[in-house]
């Protein structure tokens, strides 16, 4: 018990670390909150530019998309901070890991909003247009909040899961949660500072997860 | 006495989906206040033909007129238009997250750009009229499908239609609720609402029915009061069709 205390909850390292990881924390924190804004908020605008139906632009979409969906986010980290300085572009670790996750977050979020928009029935579409109403009003009063509702499971665990990526940014040097983890290990060869890391990211996600479970009761209604 | 000039003037429609014709040039006038019932297998067109009169589908060709305005014309508003075409549909289509009374405020609001309250007003009016005033605070799911279809008729009656379309209104209700629909209808008739209506409803088309349309295949076979076309039909179509109506 001795051992496993001194192995994982060194008093004497937690004292020293712990300014680290609260750093670290921030930097998850600011990271993760930036690629979901502007994850989903880009998903989102795709999946409405879908309705549209331009054959072209819906192609674009549709293999952006699943490129993005198929490559694992830790070798797009690596090919934009590492290829790019190479044709003159150089970016801050902070942006690559961010403009990254937040590409990975858009494409799936625009999988899930276009086919919760796909899943709410035509009659729907049919009614609001019989009643005068234009696309785009038909779209923001009658389609979107049902999708919404019906997206919001996927979506939260989705989000959650790409978030919990913020973690990559060890290998370029973001200073985020798991890389002041990391760092603090190397220098005293203790595992402390990762159990403080794990607790570190049970704070940040725990609330997040608690949420969408609370978002998708507070949002659920019967069908009609 | 009837206004002769028509609210509804279909003139040589046509429509296909792919290959498949459903409309094979549909000429019909409907006058103000007059309740005209379209009737015909399945498949045979008429809801297409319901759904060309607010353009919900676009026709290959020929003119749809409400109110003397071209539908198609490149200057007609279709949104403006759709306001004076009420449609009800077979399976409501109720916005299942807004309460009743919101279902019918939106379009008064985004459409008719009246006030909250003006619109509220109007909405209650019109829930009144379905005799479902005491609903307007429920949603969709909490009310049974006869209520939910009066409803659905509260939304468009509240944009004060010219005509009104029913598609199959009361095919997707359980029979002992089909009665309190067909009520609100009767109520529109007498109130003077040009109707449109695809229904198979026979006794209801032979009280509320100024004139009965028969169609298959695309095409109007033939049309008459009720009595003529239920009774005396000149087309074996009609007579074979109507037979399995009685049954």
């Amino acid at each position: 018990m001795e051992r496993f205390i001194d192995t994982f909850f060194k008093p004497s390292v937690i004292a020293s670390t712990w300014p680290k990881i609260l750093d670290g924390m921030l930097v998850t924190v600011e990271l993760a909150l930036a690629v979901v804004i502007s994850g989903l908020a880009v998903g989102l605008l795709l999946a409405l530019i879908r309705t549209a139906q331009i054959r072209l632009v819906n192609a674009v979409i549709i293999v952006l998309v699943d490129v993005l969906r198929a490559v694992p986010p830790l070798v797009m980290v690596l090919i934009v901070y590492f290829g790019l300085p190479n044709v003159g572009l150089t970016l801050p670790s902070f942006a690559v890991l961010w403009l990254v996750l937040a590409a990975v977050l858009a494409a799936f979020g625009e999988e899930i909003f276009w086919a919760g928009i796909l899943s709410v029935r035509r009659g729907q579409w049919d009614a609001a247009r019989s009643t005068g109403l234009t696309f785009i009003d038909t779209l923001a009063f009658v389609v979107l909040p049902q999708t919404i509702r019906m997206v919001l499971p996927p979506l939260v665990n989705r989000t959650i899961a790409i978030s919990k990526n913020t973690a990559l940014g060890t290998v370029i040097g973001v200073p985020e949660l798991l890389n002041q983890a990391t760092t603090a290990v190397s220098f005293i060869s203790n595992a402390t500072p990762l159990s403080l890391a794990a607790i570190g990211y049970l704070i940040i996600f725990l609330p997040v997860v608690l949420l969408g479970s609370w978002l998708e009761r507070r949002f659920a209604f019967r069908k009609a | 006495m009837k206004a002769a000039t028509p609210i509804l003037d279909i003139i040589g429609l046509r429509k296909s989906f792919g290959a498949n014709e459903i409309l094979k040039g549909i000429d019909l006038a409907v006058r103000a206040q007059e309740t005209v019932f379209i009737i015909g297998p399945s498949g045979s067109g008429k809801s297409t033909l319901l759904r060309c009169c607010n353009r919900l589908e676009m026709p290959d060709s020929g003119t749809v007129r409400v109110d003397g305005v071209d539908l198609g014309h490149a200057t007609t508003d279709i949104n403006a238009m759709r306001r004076r075409i009420g449609m009800v549909f077979q399976s409501f289509n109720l916005y299942p997250h807004m309460k009743a009374i919101d279902n019918i405020t939106l379009a008064l609001r985004r459409v008719s750009k009246k006030s909250r309250t003006e619109a509220e007003r109007i909405a209650l009016a019109a829930l009144e009229q379905v005799g479902l005033a005491e609903k307007s605070n429920a949603y969709p799911a909490e009310l049974s499908g006869g209520q939910q279809q009066r409803v659905a008729i509260a939304r468009a009656l509240a944009l004060e239609p010219k005509v009104m379309l029913f598609d199959e209104p009361t095919s997707a209700l359980d029979p002992e609720l089909v009665g309190s629909v067909l009520a609100v209808m009767s109520d529109m008739r007498r109130a003077g609402m040009t109707m449109v209506v695809v229904s198979h409803e026979m006794r209801f088309a032979r009280d509320a029915a100024d004139r009965v349309v028969f169609m298959d295949h695309g095409v109007i076979v033939e049309q008459g009061t009720p009595s003529e076309v239920f009774g005396q039909a000149r087309h074996q179509r009609t007579r074979a069709f109507v037979s399995q109506l009685e049954r």
